[in-house]
């Protein structure tokens, strides 16, 4: 059954149990709801949410588990030698799944049977065969043994999914008889709806932090695996940078962190002081009108696609830098390409940011501090320049701290403005790129994904994500401490 | 030390015409968008006395008094009609510098509002924007000077450089007063400001408020009809917007003219 029958089942289970519910509450209590505890919908409430929240829960548990369990029992039963030679448990794995998804594919297309697709005498030729019918690609010859397995998940896939439909559902139907059970007019519905919806709130909280200590674990543990085969000495010590598939690349961090660090130093110099005179202007000296009109302008430029600015850098930014500092002008730049050409666009994208943050924490210092300066005769430039700024700087320099990690994560600019050279250079018109932009061509490629080349890519991220992550928590300090001033 | 001249440009010395007429409002109206705020209202307040504005809450008292140095400029939606002069210069003339003029009228709000810098340096802010001292020891001696006034020097004296914000109320609102004595302003603005304090400041502030009147005049917005009975010499008695009564403190209190004055001060309207 599929998932989404399923799910609409437990809805339409949920609803019923709602009526139903309200329904006993309000029968028993005579018809007159002032006689009840609590009032009649939190009854319904309570039921749908019974029948709902165990359902669902046995459904998520159920669909994150039953990959994993299939798959060691599939590995339990491959013999130890389909394992050749140069290759590993989990290539034949993905050999296997691949081959299901062939089989399912077959089978959807018509090009065969269920019967055959289950058939022990089902070998690699007509698989090849049932595969081009159906229009899908193949490549050499599988081993019977990879048959096999792959036959005995999509054996085992389908059971599962049968006991899956059948406890989902014998939990909802568990809840609803529960939930009818308990509702009388002394129960106390009310509270029993605080409770599950807390847990419900509880249950989302908790998969946003499992999913991100997923994302990190997973990251940690590829960039364990690839400084297993490559010295992480060579990785934080050369100072080059050369990936090359047929083996014996270097791949050094510094050309990409230098490039990422110089890109997002001029892309800084260009948005902070900008965004921060921008946001100066709006919070005092605007006028009413004026603000109202142009703070949304502003945030609609934050809302460009990074991609836009890509092109912009690549079209128009990139030509019109060669045209002063090319070979035409003062001929210290090659190319359109370069540093100088994403770290300008990158600082455009980051105006409004620094400017619509800067903003909101300058507006968030009181007016009685404005009052007592103005009161003493001071202009108000000085003001700002000795109350305003001084008391907001805290904060703004939380803000630029987000911008720059912003900065630092930025990819698509860098990809089309910068070039794709890895290089360690001072100037700033020499194309160079980021270790973004390198993670992105490392893993797009045809690269196979055990190797040091494609591997790295985790490495750098990590290496990114540690950045960033610092930035992040010095800002989220100094932005805390500037809270408490004015508590 | 320099002399804080409300004008921009230079003029020949100032007209006295000692009639210790201070602050003369001649038929004040004031706009917030299309609430009349102010109607009409002339006052002459005389120099080195406490005058006491009073009424009830949102009758404008605030506001007019904010007119006197012109802090409702800052408010975008406010308008202000009629003359107001100090030492018989009009305030609203397109010649008067308004940030020069506040030198000169200095304020102490309602809540108090210490910058968050050292006690030291809220109170130097003003000393330094307008260039008062030649060197640190004359601005030393200034800040001194200043605190004392304020009544806070001996329990400040040992951490001047701590943050002002880091002092309880009633000390924050003595700073905020030493802070606007110390640009010697010669009329000092108080609204309500022992609104915030305990009895024990509120004394010290009313001492303090009747020592400054040797050398300023000080006009006060209270709530507390004991406090304007105690420090001051004129009161003006606001309602919606009008200046129902204004004479001396004593009068208004025993004896009123308004039956409005005096059902206000007797507690039945407010
Ligand atoms: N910034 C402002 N914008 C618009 N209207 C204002 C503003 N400040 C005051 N008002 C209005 O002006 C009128 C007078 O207000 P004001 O603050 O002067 O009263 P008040 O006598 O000081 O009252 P309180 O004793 O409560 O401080 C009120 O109706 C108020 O709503
Ligand atoms: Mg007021």
């Amino acid at each position: 059954m599929p998932v989404l029958w399923l799910v609409l089942i437990v809805a339409t289970l949920a609803l019923g149990g709602f009526f139903a519910g309200r329904r006993r509450a309000l029968s028993d209590a005579g018809g007159d709801h002032r006689r009840l505890h609590s009032l009649p919908a939190y009854y319904g409430w309570n039921a749908a949410l019974k029948v709902a929240v165990p359902a669902a829960g046995v459904l998520t548990v159920w669909l994150l588990a039953q990959p994993l369990v299939v798959g060691l029992v599939v590995v339990g039963d491959l013999p130890q030698d389909v394992v050749t030679e140069g290759s590993s448990m989990d290539l034949v794995m993905s050999e296997v799944r691949r081959t299901v998804s062939g089989l399912e594919g077959a089978v959807a297309a018509g090009v065969m049977s269920p019967e055959e697709a289950r058939s022990p005498l089902l070998d690699a030729q007509r698989i090849s065969e049932a595969l081009r019918e159906a229009g899908q690609i193949v490549s050499g010859q599988l081993p019977q043994p990879v048959i096999s397995a792959a036959q005995q998940m999509r054996q085992l896939d389908n059971a599962g999914d049968w006991l899956m439909s059948g406890a989902a559902l014998a939990a909802a139907l568990a809840g609803l008889l529960w939930a009818l059970r308990e509702t009388g007019a002394a129960f106390r519905a009310r509270n029993a709806v605080e409770n599950g919806l807390r847990a419900v709130l509880v249950a989302a909280a908790s998969l946003a932090v499992l999913t991100t200590l997923g994302i990190v674990l997973s990251l940690i543990f590829n960039t364990v695996e690839f400084f297993r085969i490559y010295p992480a000495s060579e990785f934080f010590g050369s100072l080059t940078w050369s990936p090359s598939f047929g083996g014996r690349s270097e791949l050094g961090i510094w050309p990409l962190l230098w490039g990422t660090l110089y890109i997002s130093l001029i892309a800084l110099i260009v948005a902070v002081p900008i965004g921060l005179f921008a946001a100066i202007y709006l919070s005092e000296y605007a006028s009413r009108r004026v603000r109202s009109v142009v703070k949304p302008l502003l945030e609609v430029l934050a809302g460009i696609p990074t991609i836009v600015y890509g092109l912009f850098a690549l079209l128009t930014v990139g030509p019109l830098l060669m045209e002063v500092f090319g070979n035409e002008g003062l001929g210290w730049m090659r190319s359109g390409t370069a540093v100088m050409t994403a770290g300008l666009v990158m600082g455009i994208m980051l105006i409004p940011f620094v400017s619509s943050l800067s903003d909101d924490i300058i507006n968030a210092v009181p007016q009685s501090l404005r009052d007592g300066s103005y009161g003493l005769g001071a202009t108000q430039s000085e003001t700002i320049r000795k109350v305003i700024l001084p008391a907001a700087l805290p904060g703004i320099v939380g803000a630029i701290l987000l911008a720059t990690s912003r900065a630092i994560g930025e990819t698509m600019i860098v990809v089309l403005g910068a070039g794709a050279a890895a290089r360690l250079s001072l100037n700033p018109f020499d194309a160079m790129t980021t270790i973004t932009a390198k993670i992105v061509s490392q893993l797009t490629g045809d690269a196979d994904f055990s190797s040091p080349e494609a591997l790295v890519a985790f490495a750098l991220g990590m290496t990114l994500f540690v950045i960033t992550l610092a930035l992040n928590i010095v800002a989220l300090v100094v932005v805390r401490k500037y809270r408490e001033q004015y508590e | 030390m320099k002399v804080i001249d409300m004008y921009d440009a230079p003029h020949t010395g100032r007209t006295v015409t000692s009639n210790d007429i201070k602050i003369s409002a001649r038929n004040v109206n004031v706009f917030y968008g299309d609430n009349h705020a102010i109607k009409d209202v002339s006052v002459d307040i005389e120099d080195k006395m406490v005058t006491a504005f009073i009424g009830p809450s949102g009758c404008g008292k605030s506001t007019f008094l904010r007119c006197l140095n012109r802090m409702n400029d800052t408010i975008e939606s406010s308008r202000i009609e009629g003359t107001i002069c100090i030492d018989d210069e009009d305030i609203y003339d397109r010649r008067v510098d308004p940030v020069q003029l506040r030198a000169k009228v200095g304020m102490v709000f309602q809540k108090p509002n210490p910058f968050p810098k050292s006690i030291y340096d809220n109170v130097a802010y003003g000393p330094k924007i307008h260039g008062m001292a030649r060197n640190k020891a004359e601005l030393d001696e200034i800040v001194e000077k200043a605190l004392r006034r304020g009544a806070i020097w001996d329990e400040v004296k040992d951490r001047l450089h701590a943050p002002g914000t880091g002092l309880s109320g009633g000390q924050q609102q003595r700073l905020c007063i030493a802070r606007a004595v110390a640009t010697e302003p010669e009329v000092l603005l108080m609204d309500e400001p022992c609104s915030a304090l305990d009895p024990i400041a509120t004394a010290q502030v009313e001492e303090l408020i009747d020592e400054l009147r040797q050398d300023y005049s000080v006009v006060i917005v209270t709530h507390s009809m004991q406090q304007a009975a105690r420090v001051s010499q004129k009161t003006a008695f606001f309602h919606l917007g009008n200046l129902v009564e204004y004479g001396e403190t004593g009068k208004i209190f025993t004896n009123p003219e308004d039956s409005r004055t005096e059902a206000y001060i007797t507690g039945r309207i407010g």
